[in-house]
């Protein structure tokens, strides 16, 4: 930038913040979440005008009513989030997280009939085995990538059905675990149910915080291992990786496993959930429909941007506008309108890095032609104006941020 | 049961399967005859489920307008026909849009463009349909067609108990063969999806070509996903069921077939030949006293997917360029 060294004076601190990789993939997020809530918005104008405003506005706020609701809800999600997006740090695009996580319910979900086991060790146990049945499930596409070159995107979508298919088969066919009566399944023994934080009319339960950890624990693995360096410069460039003598077949197998391993505790962790009812718990209906969970893991990771700890308060904000979702049927919209809002919102975070890019650009050319045309003395203006343009940028970004964040 | 009659049965039986196989196969050709224009021009097209559904709903909620208006049945399929492409065209063009000009992971906007779509239609549908979809009662089906449906063996086969997407489908399989391999743009196309910038240096514009590859895929889809509709679920579409991963099953499809028309086509046929053996397996009699559990015959197609990817990806042919923006600077 030409004026860089005359406007470095004024805005040193502001330039640190705003030119950092962080902050340009937040303010893009911001962006993709702006332009989904606004297509949404759009939806709800045409499908009932006069309830628009009140519709969206209950999108929006619905969820503080029910904080306790927004965490319980965004356990699962952050799981698949983070399932998504350690792929992604790999270049692996794991849109089999549904699959996982349905095999994890299954598996956690059948150690909670079956296994008979002291109180406190019992859903430990249960959770242990979610975990086993996503990493077996995550294995398959990491195999059929490594050793067989098959596109990785296809055998999870294929596998999404075929697990659905087997679970569904699964449950109906296993005495003890379905009510035929009810097409669902039947309680969990209250041994195999997490324990709960303690918070009336909610599922809130300690799943959060071990979510939470693992997502840390991912952090440093990413950040401070010799593996997590590997996966990430494999992402990078696979060809390189190769060259520098990293086991590129190992470390798929490996990411795959551990991705849906990641996806089968969320699994675990929904269905696993205490009831707030006594006696009761939380139930599965097999009527062959892939896990939505493993989708919105999805938009949690590419509003995160891929990072264990982007994820964790992008899983939030999803949870967030799911509960707010739900309050919109209130006045009249179905709760589908939410899940119109996460596509929309993975359909812009796909290119908002880009726009965002083409915005700078513009941005600079307009700065540099006033510089022009306003001589010398304009010059220094218009140095001055340019970080104030950032600035002005940000205000309608900063609110939803409030509103996100209150 | 004398040897007679287990020949007059396993007859039937064949019968059966291919006059069911056929408006299978069809949606899957189509289909995967877009996902070949798209890739061959060197864009990934994962929405192509999306893209059905968007046809699929559009056509029959057209159905469901002229249903009352008397019109013969075939005509109305036609013009569903022609709606369905219309809408699949224009939803490609948000993939088109956001791959080619905005230089999107093509993988991450067709992924969104499948999740909007179900949403979609679930939200308008209960708004003002109070059900999951749209549901029509136009009779598409035909269960003889005069005079060609009395040909022995093959009036019997291929003209009796069908539908005319079933002509139609083969029609616009041979009209792609032809432009793919002998027009001028077929190869331009092609040369975009191996080597884009070869392809620039010689003056194709490839931002064109692709804009091109994208959109057949969309008009394609779109004739695919109302096929669907009206072959498979008997004219109508519900947000929940969706197209049942045809869209995915179309791409397994396009790579077996080697990215090839010709050979998309008998992959097709592969395929739609396990899709059939679910709803047919009562008819069958060794099949029926196996006692198997129907999830097993749902699992087939995709299972059979797994299959042969595994046998075909070593030696894959994929358009070299697949996946990769187009970027003039870039040497």
């Amino acid at each position: 930038m030409h004026n860089e060294s005359l406007s470095k004076k004024n805005v040193f601190h502001l330039k640190k913040i705003t030119g950092s990789k962080a902050f340009s993939t937040f303010t893009a997020a911001l962006l993709a979440i702006l332009l989904g809530l606004v297509f949404g918005f759009i939806v709800m104008l045409i499908a009932s005008p006069p309830n628009a405003v009140p519709g969206i506005f209950a999108v929006l706020t619905g969820g503080f009513r029910r904080i306790a609701d927004v965490i319980y809800y965004a356990t699962p999600i952050m799981m698949t989030g983070l399932a998504v997006g350690f792929a992604f740090k790999m270049g692996l695009f794991n849109i089999g997280a549904s699959g996982q996580y349905t095999m994890g319910m299954f598996f956690a979900m059948y150690a909670g009939f079956f296994f008979n086991l002291p109180r406190g060790l019992h859903w430990i146990v249960c959770v242990a085995m979610g975990m086993l049945g996503g990493l077996l499930w995550g294995l398959i596409p990491g195999v059929f990538k490594a050793l067989l070159n098959v596109n990785e995107v296809i055998t999870s979508i294929m596998f999404n059905y075929i697990g659905m298919f087997l679970v569904d088969m699964w449950i109906q066919t296993t005495p003890g675990m379905y009510v035929a009566d009810k097409a669902r399944t039947a309680y969990l023994p209250a041994s195999a149910q997490m324990p709960s934080l303690g918070i009336p009319n909610s599922g809130v339960n300690i799943s959060i915080f071990i979510a939470i950890a693992i997502a840390i624990l991912l952090f440093i693995v990413l950040s401070k291992t010799t593996f997590g360096y590997e996966l990430k410069a494999t992402g990078y460039n696979r060809h390189a990786s190769t060259y520098a003598g990293m086991n590129g077949k190992r470390n798929i197998i490996l990411t795959m496993a551990i991705a849906g391993a990641l996806a089968g505790l969320g699994g675990a962790f929904a269905f696993l959930a205490p009831s707030s009812i006594p006696g009761s718990s939380v139930t599965y209906e097999p009527i062959n429909v892939i896990a939505p969970n493993g989708f919105n893991g999805i938009a949690v990771a590419l509003l995160g941007n891929s990072s264990p700890i982007g994820i964790i308060f992008s899983s939030v904000f999803i949870s967030h506008i799911q509960r707010g979702g739900t309050q919109a049927r209130l006045f009249g919209y179905e709760y589908e309108i939410i899940d119109v809002v996460i596509s929309v919102i993975i359909y812009f975070s796909a290119f908002v890095m880009l726009m965002q890019e083409v915005a700078k650009k513009a941005l600079r050319q307009l700065l540099d032609s006033l510089k022009r045309s306003f001589g010398k003395k304009g010059a220094e203006k218009a140095s001055d104006a340019q970080p104030a343009a950032e600035i002005m940028a940000e205000p309608e970004l900063s609110e939803v941020e409030k509103e996100g964040q209150k | 049961m004398n040897s007679n009659d287990l020949l007059k049965e396993f007859i039937d039986v064949f019968y059966f399967i291919v006059q069911n196989m056929l408006p299978v196969a069809i949606p899957l050709l189509l289909v995967a005859l877009g996902g070949m224009f798209s890739e061959r021009s060197g864009v990934i097209n994962i929405a192509l489920e999306g893209i059905m559904l968007f046809g699929a709903f559009f056509g029959c909620l057209f159905v469901y307008y002229v249903q009352n208006t008397g019109l013969n049945p075939q005509v109305i399929l036609l013009l569903g026909m022609v709606i369905g492409a219309i809408s699949g065209f224009i939803y490609s063009l948000l993939l088109s849009v956001a791959a080619v000009n905005l230089k999107a992971d093509q993988t991450i906007t067709g992924t969104a463009l499948n999740l909007i779509i179900p949403a979609g239609i679930l939200l308008f549908s209960r708004m003002y349909f109070n059900s999951d979809g749209v549901t029509t009662r136009v009779r598409f089906y035909i269960s003889k067609i005069p005079v060609l449906g009395d040909i022995p063996v093959i009036g019997r086969l291929f003209f009796q108990n069908t539908y005319i997407t079933v002509y139609i489908g083969l029609l616009l399989l041979v009209i792609c063969t032809i432009f793919f391999y002998k027009t001028r743009l077929g190869l331009r196309l092609r040369a975009c999806g191996e080597h884009p910038h070869a392809a620039d240096s010689v003056g194709i514009n490839v931002y064109r070509m692709r804009h091109l590859g994208v959109g057949l895929s969309g008009i394609l889809g779109g004739i695919g996903g109302f096929f669907y509709a009206v072959g498979i679920m008997d004219g109508n579409v519900n947000g929940h069921t969706g197209v049942a991963g045809f869209g995915f099953l179309a791409l397994a499809v396009m790579i077996f077939g080697q990215w090839k028309p010709i050979r998309i086509f008998f992959a097709a046929l592969f395929f739609a030949f396990f899709r059939t053996l679910a709803p047919s397996r009562s008819l069958i009699p060794f099949v029926r006293d196996m006692n198997i559990n129907a999830a097993y015959f749902k699992m087939l197609p995709y299972a059979a997917t797994m299959v042969v990817l595994a046998f075909t990806s070593k030696k894959s042919r994929a358009p070299k360029a697949e996946g990769i923006p187009f970027d003039k600077g870039q040497r």
